[in-house]
């Protein structure tokens, strides 16, 4: 059982700083159990199925999908539009179905926008894929070649993968910017998209980092739920990034697996042409024949490793990558609190010293100083509390997600397996039936222990 | 009657005992115990045993080839030097890649070639057993001296071997090697049998030992898929157990799915070596030796050719005509024997073939059946046991799959 407080001081800091763009509609129903509490020490426990139930009741009826890539233009400022089209039943939205055209740079337009809003308030905005110059290139010379349609089909999923995610947030579905991205017919085209290509998104997380660990004063934490899980979400980023290598060279080999099979089946049937035997020849070109097939059942093999386990992986190295850069984000703002608390401190002395050499007028701006001052301690102090329960709320839902994904992603590539599988058994045993002197089979049915089979006569 | 079986031993270790496998450097480290069991007189005992290395076999092998009587029969090919190369290089990159493996993927990895490791050595015991078995099946072949004392000499053979090679001199030996296609090929064939056979011969060759090399690759493959998956099997692992989350369990049955999948692989890859990969081997090595039948032939035509042409010009010169004569004749009769037990060698040979590949091609398509139901199995159970939270779930979620399938 997860244990948590984050619902009374929610309400508290959305009656208290009137409304924020990133209301949470969660956070509106009545809490049976939670009490308010001024104290941002007061923990009140709240069952992780308490807020399954809510996330329930406010189950968000907003369907995305990235289709139908089209290359618009010639030459090097060709790109390639996407259809993106939405289905809800959400009455913020202008119509229950509606889709608009959308190029890569939008996305990462969109994302720049929500990062600039939301990282700073504890949100986790999922990042898009990165970009990639050799990709584009080759598309833009021609979008036919194997290689192309691979990174075009390879792009569109991720693209509809980020956005799926982006309309699941409770948070960032409520973001204008968001609206604007789905609904509006002309964007605006965004700029500085260079900054967001992967080696630049990249640079932007470590920077943060580099500035916290840059901070001479370090952080005491009273409760360790905050080292602890910035620990458990940097090694797992780094053996996520050991299993993408893995699956990598998966895919590397059963792309070679496939090229050898087909390459063998090509030399069986010129040695089966060679046979001088009839019925020697006849069964080393059925097994050409064979070896064929399983090319194509393995070439579908390497493309689910690929596009639902590899990427499924990507995916989550750069989304823990962003989920890093949220515990960096609280730690600025715990410095933030902490350099005003010092500059107060200096105001006071500043103070003192006037008040013993006898200054009147600049005792008055002084005061006036420390007056403003302490209004803003007491601001960082709430904005650090307050991103401090976002962060643990954002990453219990992010945790939440994450099993989702990955249990429903792990049943679609055992699926395919299966389905291939299946495909293999068939082809197998029709040319073990000719072998032994049986026709084809003709039908097979299976139950729990025993596999019937029919044979056509010959 | 004769009958032979190969047992081998495995050498020793005279190393402390360490966790790496030790494997043979040069081949006389893998040491053959052949038992014989025999019903023949020539035999001093019924039943017995003696050590034997693989130059052993290949001394064996080279006297038979040298011996002229045996010109026009098919010698049964030689075993192929034992090659643990494939598994020393892994056992390197094993070493190696110790430090930033998982002890746990460690162990698997280290399994992984020791199983290899075992392969080969079967493998190797295979192929020397089929070749003494080939002798003693050979009407001709098994009656021969050398066989006979390969089978029974209990010393060490190495001393005999020496001085019969100084006997021999390897003449025969150079004969053959250096006869090639141009010298089948530039005599003018008499018969159809053996120019058909000629023709397939070099054909078929050339095409087997092709098709030989793309499954050595194929096998090469699977291998290297089946370690990938041990290595995402524990990285699974380590992730499921720094896991505090639902996904932990996720992460968990992922690594066992793997764990067994890999298996699996590395079963269809030692059935496919063994069934696929070592019968094209094997008859590439075999086409080679009735190859080596045809140039001995050609050798012997061409011998008579010339003595015919010696004949004419003795007769010209009306100088040593019976010695030419005589000469004529036993090219002529040496020709006729050549050509009439190698007609017979090459066409039981022929059905041989046929049989053999009859065999392991259908055994490997049964291979191939029992490893795909074994791999749906699998990926059945583990698609019921990811979806579902209980054994309830789990039953009908097998029952709901089995159903879509039919």
């Amino acid at each position: 059982m997860i244990v948590f407080s984050l619902e009374a001081h929610v309400e508290l800091s959305a009656d208290e700083c009137g409304s924020s763009a990133h209301k949470d509609p969660s956070s509106s129903g009545p809490r049976p159990t939670s009490s308010f509490t001024q104290s941002p020490a007061a923990r009140q426990p709240t069952s992780l199925e308490q807020l399954e139930e809510e996330e329930a009741k406010d189950s968000f009826d907003v369907d995305v999908s990235v289709t139908s890539p089209e290359k618009i233009g010639d030459g090097m400022n060709a790109y390639v539009a996407y259809k993106v089209s939405t289905r809800t039943s959400l009455n913020m939205f202008r119509s229950k179905t509606f889709f608009v055209r959308r190029r890569f740079s939008d996305f990462l337009g969109l994302y720049e926008k929500l990062s600039v809003k939301q990282s700073l308030h504890g949100c986790i905005v999922p990042p898009p894929p990165e970009k990639s110059v050799v990709g584009m290139t080759k598309v833009k010379v021609g979008m036919d070649d194997p290689s192309s349609v691979e990174f075009v089909e390879r792009r569109r999923a991720a693209l509809e993968r980020y956005l799926q995610r982006v309309v699941s947030h409770p948070s960032l579905l409520q973001d204008p910017d968001v609206r604007e991205f789905l609904e509006r017919e002309d964007l605006p085209r965004a700029v500085n998209t260079q900054a967001l290509s992967g080696a630049g998104f990249l640079k932007m997380i470590n920077k943060a980092s580099d500035a916290v660990n840059k901070m001479t004063i370090k952080m005491n934490e009273s409760d360790t739920w905050f080292e602890d899980k910035f620990q458990e979400v940097e090694n797992e980023e780094q053996q996520l990034r050991k299993l993408h290598a893995v699956v990598d060279s998966l895919v590397n080999h059963r792309k070679e697996l496939c090229m050898n099979t087909a390459v063998f089946a090509k030399s069986m049937a010129m040695l089966g042409n060679s046979e001088d035997n009839t019925a020697l020849s006849r069964a080393l070109s059925q097994l050409a024949e064979v070896e064929d097939k399983m090319e194509q059942l393995h070439q579908e093999q390497a493309a689910s490793d690929f596009f639902i386990f590899a990427e499924l992986l990507a995916d989550y190295i750069r989304m823990l990558g962003a989920v890093r850069g949220c515990f960096d984000q609280r730690m600025r703002a715990w410095q933030r609190w902490q350099e005003a608390q010092s500059t107060l401190q200096k105001k006071r002395e500043a103070e003192a010293k006037l008040l013993w050499a006898n200054k009147p007028d600049k005792l008055q701006q002084a005061k006036e100083e420390i007056t403003e001052w302490e209004a803003r301690v007491t601001q960082y102090e709430r904005d650090f509390d307050r991103i401090g329960m976002t962060v643990r709320k954002e990453v219990l839902r992010f945790e939440k997600e994450k099993a989702k994904d990955f249990k429903s992603q792990i049943i679609k590539y055992l699926e395919s397996m299966l389905q291939s599988e299946q495909r293999w058994f068939p082809e197998w045993l029709g040319y073990w039936a000719l072998g032994i002197g049986k026709g084809k089979p003709c039908c097979v049915t299976t139950s729990d222990n025993s596999a019937h089979i029919v044979f056509q006569d010959t | 009657m004769l009958k032979a079986t190969l047992k081998t031993k495995r050498l020793h270790s005279t190393q402390s005992v360490s966790d790496t496998p030790h494997l043979p450097q040069l081949s006389r480290e893998v040491k053959f115990t052949v038992h014989t069991k025999t019903t023949l007189s020539s035999f001093q005992k019924p039943e017995f045993s003696v050590p034997r290395q693989h130059e052993d076999f290949i001394w064996l092998h080279d006297t038979l080839v040298e011996t002229e009587d045996y010109a026009g029969l098919i010698i049964p090919p030689a075993p192929p030097k034992p090659d643990f190369e494939g598994p020393r290089e892994k056992m390197h990159k094993l070493g190696e890649g110790e430090a930033t493996m998982t002890k746990e993927e460690y162990t698997k990895m280290k399994q992984e070639l020791e199983a290899e490791y075992l392969a080969v050595f079967k493998k190797t015991v295979q192929v020397h057993e089929i070749f003494l078995q080939r002798l003693s099946s050979h009407p001709i072949l098994n009656k021969d001296r050398n066989f006979q004392i390969f089978l029974e000499y209990d010393q060490d053979l190495s001393v005999r071997r020496k001085n019969a090679k100084e006997m021999f001199g390897g003449f025969f030996k150079n004969m053959v090697k250096s006869a090639d296609e141009v010298l089948i090929s530039g005599v003018k064939e008499v018969d159809d049998f053996f120019e058909q056979e000629k023709t397939f011969l070099l054909d078929y060759y050339s095409k087997i030992k092709d098709s030989t090399a793309k499954a050595e690759k194929m096998t090469r493959s699977h291998k290297n898929i089946a370690d990938d998956y041990i290595r995402i099997s524990a990285t699974l692992n380590s992730l499921s157990s720094d896991d505090s989350t639902a996904n932990k369990k996720h992460l968990e049955k992922m690594s066992d799915l793997f764990e067994k999948l890999r298996k699996v692989e590395g079963r269809v890859a030692s059935d496919q070596e063994l069934k696929l990969t070592e019968l094209l081997r094997y008859y590439m090595r075999d086409i080679q030796a009735a190859k080596d039948l045809l140039y001995r032939r050609a050798r012997a035509l061409a011998d008579y050719e010339n003595s015919n042409k010696a004949l004419d010009k003795a007769r010209l010169k009306s100088k040593d005509i019976p010695q030419a004569e005589e000469h004529q004749q036993q090219c002529l009769q040496k020709f006729d024997k050549l050509s009439e037990s190698g007609k017979k060698e090459l066409t039981s040979f022929k059905g041989r073939r046929v049989v053999a590949f009859r065999k392991n091609l259908i055994e490997m398509a049964e291979l191939e059946i029992k490893h795909a139901k074994v791999r749906s199995s699998i990926q059945l159970y583990y698609i019921c046991f990811i979806m579902c939270t209980n054994e309830l779930q789990y039953a009908w979620g097998i029952c709901k799959i089995l159903c879509e399938q039919i």
